[in-house]
């Protein structure tokens, strides 16, 4: 249709361009003023006609072009269709009254109007309180033979209303999304959990993020805390990591294009958190790599049949200190610093199970994480053996230390889950040169044992009730904790 | 071990740079009526990975790992939308790191953007349980609904994968005349259910019964996503004879107890409807779910539940 119309306007313009030359050579003629208003009349009546003709053509262009678009559109025919097919009249009217209607029908102006607030990031808030009563203070906890970070401990006792969490997320732009975590602490003190962001469109399959995160290693490391099965975090998490190792730096993933999941990644870190010590700036000038931390990582993970699927990995996380502080205990004052290296390896597996794979009704939860350390460096202690009250600067090598954790947790009916939990850490013998000093392992095996019980009002309310026998240091502590998490806002989706 | 960890590295690379030898177009269906309607649509020019089973509740669903490989190797994920996936699909859309099935690119369907969506909450707040901001998305119990989505999933399909464009038609006038015929079929013979009041355990039916003609009557669930406490039940019993429902129903994948106790209470058949392809024997694929619900729901109104 659209080429006879083009062949249409170009015999109009030919024959325009014909009459243009019959006027010319008329124009010779004697009688020109005649000959002119007859070519006036004649070429008024020719443009009349054109213009009739090319508008009668547009309207019949318009009408057909209208039945190819209600021929092509499904939306539009759905009723018709179902209108043809449905031969009772009874139905047929039913059918009427309820008919769903495309989105694409035209409908009335809904338009919100424009406000600087549409861009708004998506605001999430984490509220986690705690009750705690233990019979042992928990300012005062050591795990023996290890050198704890200032967050290695119990959760402070007494209600607290522990760590609130302000979350901020949304795309920067076609390229790039960011994240802000900002906690604020019992004490008030305002901490920036994660700050990070990270590009959308990287090629083959690359993920990347750099500013501040929780680092990749492990299972449970790259989880908020609110979303443990537990309201306190393993042994392990506890003695190696202080928690939970986040820094400033860069991280790199990339995921195989195997139908099994299985992703590999690395980070390098400025070296800002535990076990790594702020170590650009300690070791000076001569030092500006500004690197302090690096990992690496791999896990893996798929179903096993339709009710059951797991996760597995193996991760490395190499640091760097420079007079690390260690959480001070009893007979230690605060003096103690560790400069060196640590070599950390965890191993991590996950596996869940729940009939015909329905989570929403019961299900089975199986965790454990097994960690390896080498820790080599300086040691600083007030306490050495014959040098009490001196601060003595010994060089150390932890050999092998060791923890795991395996825990367990059943939700039974919906909404209501029991777990149970054990965990240790274990640090081989340094010798009669260390007694007394925190790398003391007292040939001990600092361990625990913990059960709980949570019930959530819906996926956003959680109250939890725990109990620790915890054997990390000398004399067994009862530890008793009630754990409310609430999440308002923005829907946070839930890792696996 | 230096040279052999480059060696690894290299054939990681190679391995991910290799152009795919496949022809068929990987589909990421969220639930089981999409991975049925893309099957029905791409016939062998498509390979569907259904991310959740028939006895699955689509709202609570773990984001595994089997999932986020499955989309970074996805060319197009069709979901239903309308927040039913909020609680997984994000995190697997930013893990699998694949720009192809991102929102707003072509390789990402939403089946509720096709269709208006019935029971749109005039109060939004978590008070009132689990509600959907944009409206109800169980869009799939209305076939009528499944017929305006196969015909833009259809056309979709065709945008991402233009070498079969004809294929996706052909199969998409075929799978519509079938759904047309089996429409006419099941209206003739649920015309007994018009008007029929019923009791559900969740909010799921809205479209179900906008189709046959029913009302949905009372809800087991106090609100959506709350399971109801003894209390309520009690409440629920005593408005019952008042409602004058035939019937309570429920979907395959919730707990049968709730339902069947205020069944046995009020003298009701409870009725287990499939919900969706793989919710019971007789829905394995879309007809046979439509099928399966009318055969269910005669079933029930003649006082026979299961």
């Amino acid at each position: 249709m659209k080429y006879s119309s083009r062949l249409l306007r170009s015999t109009a313009l030919g024959s325009a361009f014909s009459v243009a030359l019959l006027w010319n050579g008329v124009a010779k003629a004697d009688d020109l003023g005649d000959v002119r208003k007859e070519m006036q009349a004649m070429q008024q009546q020719y443009n009349a006609s054109l213009a009739k003709l090319q508008k009668d053509y547009e309207t019949r262009l318009q009408a057909m072009e209208k039945r190819v678009d209600a021929a092509e559109s499904k939306a539009s025919t759905a009723t018709a269709k179902a209108d043809t097919a449905q031969k009772t009249a009874e139905v047929a009217q039913t059918t009427a009254a309820a008919a769903p209607v495309p989105a694409s029908a035209p409908a009335a102006a809904d338009n919100p109007p424009s406000s600087a607030n549409s861009f708004n990031p998506a605001i999430g808030v984490v509220l986690d309180g705690k009750a705690m009563a233990s019979s042992h203070n928990p300012n005062t906890y050591r795990m023996p033979g290890f050198a704890l970070g200032d967050q290695a401990k119990p959760p402070p006792r007494g209600p607290s209303i522990g760590e609130s969490e302000i979350n901020l997320q949304a795309n920067v732009d076609q390229a790039l999304f960011a994240n802000l975590t900002v906690a604020f602490e019992n004490d008030n003190s305002v901490s920036i959990e994660e700050a990070f962001v990270q590009p959308t469109a990287l090629p083959y399959n690359f993920t990347a993020k750099f500013g501040r995160f929780f680092s990749g290693i492990g299972y449970l490391n790259e989880q908020h805390a609110h979303t443990w099965d537990f309201a306190d975090a393993p042994l392990p998490y506890l003695a190696f990591l202080n928690g939970q190792y986040g820094d400033d730096g860069a991280q790199l993933r990339w995921l195989a294009p195997t139908n099994q999941f299985l992703e590999f990644g690395g980070e390098v870190m400025r070296g800002a958190s535990f076990p790594a010590n702020s170590v650009s700036e300690a070791l000076g000038s001569n030092h500006n790599a500004g690197v302090g931390g690096w990992s690496a990582f791999v896990h893996t993970g798929d179903d096993i049949g339709v009710s059951a699927s797991y996760s597995a990995g193996l991760s490395y996380l190499g640091t760097r200190s420079s007079a690390r502080g260690t959480n001070p205990v009893i007979g230690n004052p605060g003096s103690d610093s560790f400069t060196g290296g640590d070599n950390t390896f965890i191993a991590d597996a996950v596996y869940k199970w729940a009939p015909n794979g329905n989570f929403a009704q019961t299900y089975v939860k199986l965790q454990g994480e097994a960690f390896l350390r080498y820790e080599q460096g300086a040691f600083q202690a007030l306490n050495y053996p014959g040098a009490a009250g001196v601060a003595t600067t010994k060089s150390y090598n932890s050999g092998p230390q060791t923890g795991f954790y395996a825990q367990a947790v059943y939700q039974f009916i919906p909404f209501w889950r029991v777990g149970v939990r054990y965990d240790q850490v274990h640090a081989p013998s340094l010798g009669s040169g260390f007694t007394g000093t925190t790398l003391d392992s007292m040939n001990a095996t600092p361990r625990r044992y913990s059960i709980m019980g949570d019930y959530s009002t819906s996926e956003f309310g959680r109250f939890r009730l725990q109990y620790n026998r915890d054997e990390a240091r000398p004399g067994s502590d009862n530890q008793v904790i009630l754990q409310y998490t609430v999440s308002l806002g923005a829907h946070g989706a839930h890792q696996y | 071990m230096k040279r052999l960890a480059i060696f690894f590295f290299a054939s990681c690379l190679v391995v991910a740079m290799a152009p795919d030898a496949k022809a068929a177009l990987n589909v990421f269906a969220c639930e089981p009526e999409w991975g049925a309607l893309a099957t029905a649509l791409g016939g062998s020019d498509v390979d569907v990975f259904v991310a959740t089973a028939g006895l699955q509740d689509p709202h609570q669903i773990q984001a595994r790992p089997a999932l986020i490989s499955r989309l970074r190797n996805a060319d197009i994920a069709v979901c239903t939308g309308a927040e039913l996936e909020i609680g997984w699909m994000p995190v697997l859309l930013r893990q699998s790191s694949n720009a192809k099935v991102q929102p707003g690119s072509p390789g990402y369907f939403e089946a509720a953007g096709q269709v208006t969506l019935l029971e749109k909450p005039e109060r939004l707040d978590r008070a009132e349980g689990d509600v959907h901001p944009a409206g109800n998305p169980h869009i799939q119990t209305d076939p009528r609904n499944m017929r305006i989505v196969a015909a833009a999933l259809a056309k979709r399909l065709a945008s991402v994968d233009p070498a079969h464009a004809d294929g996706y038609a052909q199969r998409e006038q075929k799978f519509d005349a079938d759904l047309a015929a089996a429409m006419a079929r099941l209206e003739t013979a649920a015309a007994p259910l018009k008007g029929v009041k019923f009791i559900s355990y969740h909010k799921s039916w809205i479209y179900l019964a906008n189709w046959l003609g029913m009302t949905e009557a009372a809800n087991i669930e106090p609100k959506p996503g709350v399971p109801p406490g003894s209390a309520y039940i009690a409440d629920l019993l005593s408005r019952i004879p008042a409602l004058q429902a035939k019937m309570i129903v429920y979907a395959a994948y919730e707990d049968a107890k709730p339902s069947e106790f205020v069944a046995q209470k009020s003298n009701l058949p409870a009725v287990l409807l499939p919900f969706t392809v793989g919710g019971s024997d007789g829905a394995k694929d879309l007809i046979g779910l439509y099928d399966d619900t009318v055969k269910r729901l005669l079933a029930g109104l003649g006082g026979k539940g299961g």
